[in-house]
């Protein structure tokens, strides 16, 4: 999933400041299940925002809505009614959301309530981790099923470094060695061969390095 | 001057601080009339977003009564109310409300003495803080 974690509350009071009228809108996908951006947090932020500003003498009006997701436009056409009560739109997207919102409402400012982080999966309740960086051509065939570009601090394709010690990498003793995880992985299923390949340069056209991306199908595209 | 007369509301759990409020009942033990008990199946019942409406909608102060450690009828719903009100004291805190006026208590159903004895204490703490700072401001409702 992609994760994200609210802003400040003060950065978001900055951006809502000049309104008196908005939209406070959630996302049901990712940020739901990482409790980020879902309709418990939309309510939670709406209120908190109401609060603050009661203080400072001024009332905010908050319209709340979650969205099944907010990185899809049928789903964005639902603020279509809504959308002309409001003078901004607070999204608790991921940056996705976000700009979906602000694609299709020109005329509205759209401001972000969250920091859009990676795409990780939870480890335990209330802990996520990052696990792939959508580089496009995938080598966890080669890695035991361990990513090398999200979890080797130096995306090392033929690793591990000299910095790995005890298993753990060297910019932080709580951060396993990807390398030393690979490489027990590929013990643990009797491939250690594998680790012998040299793996050759990667080719990161495929990545962010070849320009922002996108996915055609053919059989679907309208 | 008259004296500020707060409005406290405690979420008691059904099992403990709500059946301890009972017991002070039948004890002929008072406690102040300023806290307005709302009975809840369990503290871990009790989400982030009724504290943070209990205060818009004007309390001084909120407590969420559950469990002693350990004794929690539904394993660690205590524990998890006791996470999630930190949580919101530090949001309170954010937004100039003041997190101390937001605790998390733990008793047992047999403690009428306690319940009635924590009552007091936490009317005089919110007393001593003052009213909410958005009370009697004009009041903003989520549409
Ligand atoms: S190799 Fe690339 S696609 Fe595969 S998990 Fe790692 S970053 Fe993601
Ligand atoms: S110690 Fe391991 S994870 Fe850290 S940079 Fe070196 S190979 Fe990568």
């Amino acid at each position: 999933m992609i994760t994200a974690e609210q802003k400040p509350i003060q950065e978001i009071m900055e951006y809502v400041r000049p309104y008196s009228r908005i939209l406070l809108v959630g996302c049901n996908e990712c940020v739901t299940v990482c409790a980020a951006g879902g309709r418990k947090e939309v309510g939670l932020l709406s209120s908190a925002l109401q609060m603050a500003f009661m203080q400072e003498g001024k009332v905010l009006d908050v319209k709340e809505m979650t969205l099944e997701r907010q990185c899809d436009p049928e789903y964005v056409e639902e603020l279509a009614g809504s959308i002309n009560q409001v003078e901004a739109v607070l999204s608790m997207a991921c940056g996705c959301g976000v700009q979906e919102v602000a694609r299709r409402f020109k005329e509205k400012p759209v401001y972000p309530a969250l920091n859009t982080k990676f795409m990780g999966a939870s480890e335990r309740q209330g802990v996520w981790a990052e696990r792939c960086q959508g580089c496009g051509d995938c080598v966890l065939g080669l890695t035991g099923g361990i990513c090398p570009i999200a979890r080797c601090s130096k995306r090392l394709l033929n690793g591990p470094c000299g910095g790995s010690s005890h298993g753990k990498c060297e910019i932080n003793p709580d951060v396993d060695c990807a390398w030393q995880l690979i490489w027990d992985r590929l013990k643990a299923l009797g491939l250690e061969k594998r680790y012998e390949d040299i793996a050759p340069a990667k080719d990161w056209r495929a990545s962010r390095d070849g320009g922002p991306r996108r996915i055609i199908r053919e059989d679907l595209a309208s | 001057m008259k004296t500020f007369e707060p409005v406290i509301v405690a979420f008691c759990c059904h099992y403990c601080a709500y059946t301890a409020a009972d017991m002070a009942g039948s004890m002929r033990r008072c406690y102040p009339s300023n806290i307005r008990i709302i009975r809840v199946p369990c503290s871990g019942k009790v989400d982030a977003i009724h504290m943070m409406k209990a205060f818009q909608k004007g309390a001084d102060g909120v407590y969420v009564a559950g469990c002693l450690e350990g004794d929690c009828h539904f394993k660690n719903g205590n524990t998890q109310a006791a996470r999630r009100v930190a949580y919101v004291k530090r949001l309170l805190d954010e937004i100039g409300i003041g997190g101390e006026r937001l605790e998390m208590i733990t008793m047992s159903a047999g403690m009428g003495e306690r319940f009635a004895s924590t009552a007091s204490d936490f009317t005089e703490k919110i007393r001593r803080l003052g009213p909410n700072p958005i009370k009697g401001l004009k009041k903003a409702e989520a549409v």
